[in-house]
């Protein structure tokens, strides 16, 4: 627990710069001028009741949200490394090379687990076989799935369990040596076992990578997040070091919802 | 508190004899229908196995499905003895016997030999439509599914698709005479007399000449697969929307573009509904003869399409045979009597052996796709 506040002091500018955001579903507004700086190399958690915006949020990062018909961002903007990644000429590929995504449902494809892995690899043009090979293993070595599936990589990724196929996407979607990790309730569907793998995962991973995470398992956030954000109706109510969230809020909101009187 | 004994019933139980009374008719009905099925199949196969199976090795009359279709001649000898030859072997018979009288002749068309022009002309009519059916059904679906914007415009669309479905086949016909046969534009250096339009392309003599590609195996290909379409379209559409959402939101997280996307993680996977969706409608191809008998079908050929080319382009333009029509053919046009039976009973009993096949096939195939690809 120390280390939070080593790393809170750590210099390093923030990853992602959210400045006064306001997105909508068509009509309906779901985010009301969100302003955050993500500090790099470190996990930050979005806790919030559901439909607090948590998630759309999320998938502003990389702009998944474009393909949700009339839904938009209408007000601020998102600087990821200093660039604005609404700008009209981003290039939303390589946006999202560089932000990896898991989602909360797993989602590995009915291939075999070694395509699966290297999917996004070939989607960049790379054929040689032995950097196809080497990325992979080192991708699944980074997801701690590697011992468990080095016999059977030409296998399908349906014949896994639910917690490794969840690992499987992490290491899918790590393959490509992203900056950021954003997962939107990555244990939802698992169980404590599978749960506490990935969370232990996560502590490795957060060494490379910038590691946003939405999670409705408020013990999930104090056991893998150094940042927290609290969000409540498409605000964002508090944002701080996750022992200052969890323990000393500012807000009676935020303490209202960690003490568990609402949400 | 109730009295417990209330929860015996006595006597039978209540609405017993309406119950018995539905659940009987229901039965009834139900059997009736499977009985005039049966019927109906018994007949076919009573009148049907005999034709095409022997009792010798190889236990297939192979002449019937392989020789080709022939007048067939029917006559006595100066012994009294009948003889059924088709006109082939029956010249070879005037031939060899000379002067010899023959008594009580009569000829029925396309009854005698066999019947590979029709299953030819089926089978290409069938591999055509379905090429075309399923190049622009599968690109139709995939626009409407993953590309177009769900307006009320492209609502309409589907609509309209669907009601394509419900147009009989006739009117299909209909269509592809008066806009393939007739109308469609080629390109051509000697136009034809009844050309609507003819535009210069400027090059060469060559013209764009609006004359239709006359009543040919391409003409009648293009109208069946427009039958077709909206089957496949939906069922297209239905596949892919079956393909997990999150195969998609995966994909494209991972820097894909939506093409990429389809191409890697959409169809790929709906192919297989696809195809299992277009064997059925390759049963309906194959069976329909109102689309055919104006733009394709001819009743008698004496080549295969493929004999007798100038070039291979022209097997597109050639007139074919094709097994609906020509059962269409032999029940409507030739008289039936006992010498006619083993071409009418023999030709439906290959077409139900045929479709019976690709029906069964086609539920093997979707079992076994199911099973390999389950997420």
């Amino acid at each position: 627990m120390v280390n939070h506040l080593a790393n809170i002091a750590d210099p390093l500018p923030p990853a992602i710069r959210i400045d006064r955001l306001c997105f909508a579903y068509q009509a309906k507004p779901a985010l009301h001028g969100v302003t955050l700086d993500l500090p790099a190399r470190q996990v930050t958690a979005f806790i919030g009741p559901s439909g607090c915006g948590k998630t759309t949020l999320l998938r502003c990062f990389n702009r998944i949200n474009d393909r949700i018909p009339g839904a938009r961002i209408t007000g601020g903007s998102i600087h990821i490394h200093g660039i604005d990644i609404n700008r009209p000429d981003i290039d939303l590929q390589e946006l999202r090379r560089r932000v990896g995504m898991v989602f909360q449902k797993y989602n590995p494809f009915p291939k075999s687990i070694y395509e699966n892995v290297v999917y996004s690899l070939r989607l960049s043009g790379i054929r040689k076989r032995s950097q196809l090979d080497e990325s992979a293993e080192a991708a699944l070595r980074s997801a701690a799935l590697w011992d468990e599936v080095k016999d059977r990589l030409h296998s399908s990724a349906m014949g896994l369990s639910g917690g490794q196929q969840q690992r499987l996407c992490i290491a899918r979607a790590i393959v490509s040596q992203p900056d950021i990790l954003l997962m939107d309730e990555p244990c939802a569907a698992l169980d404590p076992i599978a749960t506490l793998k990935i969370e232990e995962l996560l502590h490795q991973l957060k060494e490379q990578f910038t590691i946003v995470i939405v999670t409705h398992n408020m013990a999930q956030a104090t056991r893998c997040a150094d940042h927290t954000a609290f969000m409540y109706l498409g605000k964002l109510v508090e944002f701080g070091p996750t022992l200052q969230i969890f323990q000393t809020p500012h807000d009676p909101q935020t303490l209202a919802y960690v003490t568990g009187s609402f949400g | 508190m109730h009295d417990p004994e209330t929860l015996i019933r006595k006597g039978l139980p209540k609405g017993h004899f309406k119950d018995l009374a539905v659940r009987l008719m229901l039965g009834i009905t139900t059997y009736c229908i499977v009985i005039i099925a049966a019927l109906l199949f018994f007949k076919i196969i009573k009148d049907g196995v005999p034709v095409l199976f022997t009792a010798k090795a190889p236990f297939v009359d192979l002449g019937f499905l392989l020789d080709k279709n022939e007048t067939l001649h029917v006559f006595d000898d100066a012994q009294g003895l009948r003889h059924q030859l088709p006109a082939s072997q029956y010249s070879d018979y005037i031939k060899s016997h000379g002067e010899a009288p023959i008594y009580n002749e009569q000829t029925f068309s396309y009854s005698g030999g066999g019947i590979i022009g029709p299953i030819v002309g089926t089978a290409l009519l069938t591999i055509g439509s379905m090429v075309l059916a399923l190049f622009f059904g599968v690109s139709a679906a995939i626009y409407l599914s993953e590309y177009a914007k769900q307006s009320p415009f492209i609502h309409a669309v589907r609509i309209a698709i669907l009601n394509l479905a419900g147009i009989p086949s006739i009117v299909f016909g209909l269509f592809g005479f008066s806009v393939f046969v007739l109308a469609v534009p080629v390109i051509t250096s000697t136009p034809s007399d009844r050309s609507l339009l003819t535009l210069p392309l400027f090059i060469g003599d060559a013209v764009l000449s609006f004359q239709g590609w006359n009543s040919s195996l391409i003409a009648g290909c293009a109208t069946l697969a427009c039958m077709i379409l909206p089957v496949i379209i939906t069922a297209s559409e239905e596949s892919l929307r079956a393909v997990p959402q999150g195969f998609r939101d995966a994909s494209l997280a991972m820097g894909a573009t939506r093409w990429q996307t389809i191409r890697t993680c959409v169809l790929p996977f709906s192919m297989p509904g696809i195809l299992t969706s277009s064997l059925l409608a390759i049963t309906r191809v194959a069976g329909e003869t109102a689309p055919i008998m104006f733009t394709a079908a001819v009743a008698a050929k004496d080549d295969l399409p493929w004999q007798a080319l100038a070039n291979p382009f022209d097997l597109l333009s050639s007139q074919v045979q094709a097994l609906p029509y020509h059962i269409y053919t032999l029940a409507a046009r030739i008289p039936a009597s006992e010498y006619t039976q083993r071409a009418q009973y023999g030709s439906v009993f290959v077409f139900l052996i045929l479709v019976a096949t690709l029906s069964f096939g086609s539920m093997l195939l979707r079992a076994k796709l199911r099973a390999k690809l389950k997420w």
